[in-house]
């Protein structure tokens, strides 16, 4: 079930990324949707479900976008094999922690993918700083809204339970 | 049970994992050939699903889109009210058939302008990656479709073919990091070469000091770089930075607007075709 609930979240980023993300940003997308899926699925279901979800969707990422195949999946593995290790040592469960780890996931990432193609010879990254910064921020506001709809969705449904039932 | 065992040696899989992708990685490094049979595979099967997955999405904007209209009419008892919204529907609809015609006239007019053999093909995603300007067109190899074709809208430029497969194809943008075309001033004749920065503007390098450049010159292409085709519209110059008398930093607006790309055109044979012949052509 709950594989089923992290591969549904890849699926709906890797979607959203490829079909509206562009039209919602005006073409320079900030935000890396599928590393938020990633993170997310990393903080609620642990450090494997993390890595296996990171790998999965970036080696997903990589076939659709990037020159080499495995960059990016190992980049996500990683984060998510950390993410999900954090989450498991430390409570991540309020705002503060998660917007933290949102936001070191995010740089994380850029050091590890840009890293490795530095690394590799493959390219270079001019003045990368503002661009991870902005997409820091940009992730993180989406990872937060994320979760906070996911926590509000079972409240929300017991709401609307109780105001349906008929009044005696 | 299996699946248990595996989650307790966390350890063992993620350095499983971890080799497994410099395993690929290396493989494609090392690789001589063009394009990696794994990577054309996988995005060719991916392309599908980003096929299904924009047809998805437009299927259920349509469905939730009737949904509201039909709930909108059922509640107008009035005939009068009930009329106007049809005739607004109507209305908006005969918008988005002329705005549609708009777009595809104007490709029709770059087709037919265009001395080069052209396919005309629909946007069908944009990248996965923010690090990776890219789209994903709707056409591929069985169209004639090949690497480093040049890409183009009506406006000018949008990039070069990358990665065909049969129903669909790669292009990387003009802006992405990698992208780089020969460009020269319309007016002064100055050459250079336009190189894409990752985000919406791109730099245009290699200018020589003596050069003429202002604010607001049109850069074209030169066609010397063997993939665009020679005079068409790649943006125009928004800033000119000198130092120490050499041009330090010339940033160029992109002609196109990416990301609102519907249908381009791919030049699919740098050949001339008679005019008669090119608006005929699929």
């Amino acid at each position: 079930m709950r594989a089923a609930g992290a591969l549904i979240a890849i699926a709906l980023a890797l979607a959203l990324q490829t079909t509206l993300a562009r039209f919602v940003v005006g073409g320079s997308t900030p935000i890396d949707l599928v590393l938020v899926a990633v993170v997310y699925v990393a903080l609620t279901s642990g450090a494997t479900s993390g890595m296996l979800a990171g790998s999965v969707a970036g080696l997903i990422q990589d076939a659709l976008a990037s020159p080499i195949i495995g960059v990016g999946g190992l980049a996500k593995s990683i984060v998510g094999f950390a993410v999900g290790a954090i989450g498991q040592q430390f409570i991540v469960t309020a705002a503060i922690p998660r917007l933290l780890v949102f936001m070191a996931a995010t740089g994380a990432h850029a050091v590890l993918f840009q890293g490795l193609y530095v690394a590799l010879g493959l390219r270079t990254f001019t003045s990368p700083w503002a661009a991870v910064a902005t997409q820091a921020l940009g992730n993180t506001v989406v990872g937060m809204v994320a979760f906070a709809a996911v926590e509000s969705f079972p409240g929300v449904m017991e709401r609307r339970r109780m105001t349906r039932r008929p009044k005696v | 049970m299996a699946l248990l065992d595996i989650r307790q040696r966390v350890g063992w899989l993620f350095m499983t994992v971890t080799v497994v992708h410099l395993v690929l990685i290396s493989a494609q490094v090392t690789s001589k050939r063009g394009v990696p049979l794994l990577q054309e595979a996988i995005f060719g099967s991916m392309a599908e699903v980003q096929r299904v997955a924009t047809g998805g999405i437009g299927g259920v904007r349509s469905a939730w889109q009737n949904y509201v209209n039909l709930r909108q009419i059922g509640q107008e008892n009035d005939a009068l009210k009930q009329r106007v919204s049809q005739l607004e529907v109507a209305l908006q609809r005969e918008r988005a058939l002329a705005e549609q015609t708009r777009v595809l006239q104007q490709a029709l007019d770059l087709k037919t302008e265009t001395p080069f053999a052209t396919t005309a093909a629909r946007v069908i995603a944009s990248g996965a990656s923010p690090d990776f300007r890219t789209m994903t067109l709707d056409k591929g190899s069985s169209q004639g479709f090949a690497t480093d074709m040049a890409v183009l809208a009506p406006e000018g430029i949008v990039g070069r073919v990358i990665l065909p497969t049969p129903r669909a194809a790669k292009v990387q943008l003009i802006i992405d990091r990698n992208a780089a075309a020969a460009g020269l001033v319309e007016r002064s004749r100055a050459q250079g070469v336009v190189v894409g920065t990752g985000n919406d503007r791109m730099r245009f390098d290699y200018v020589p000091g003596s050069a003429d450049l202002k604010v607001g010159d049109r850069v074209v292409t030169s066609g010397l770089d063997g993939i665009y085709p020679k005079g068409f519209v790649i943006g125009q110059i928004e800033s000119v930075e000198r130092s120490a008398g050499e041009f330090s930093n010339v940033l160029i607006r992109p002609a196109v607007n990416l990301s609102a790309l519907e249908t381009v055109l791919v030049v699919t044979s740098a050949s001339e075709v008679p005019k008669a012949d090119r608006a005929t052509a699929p």
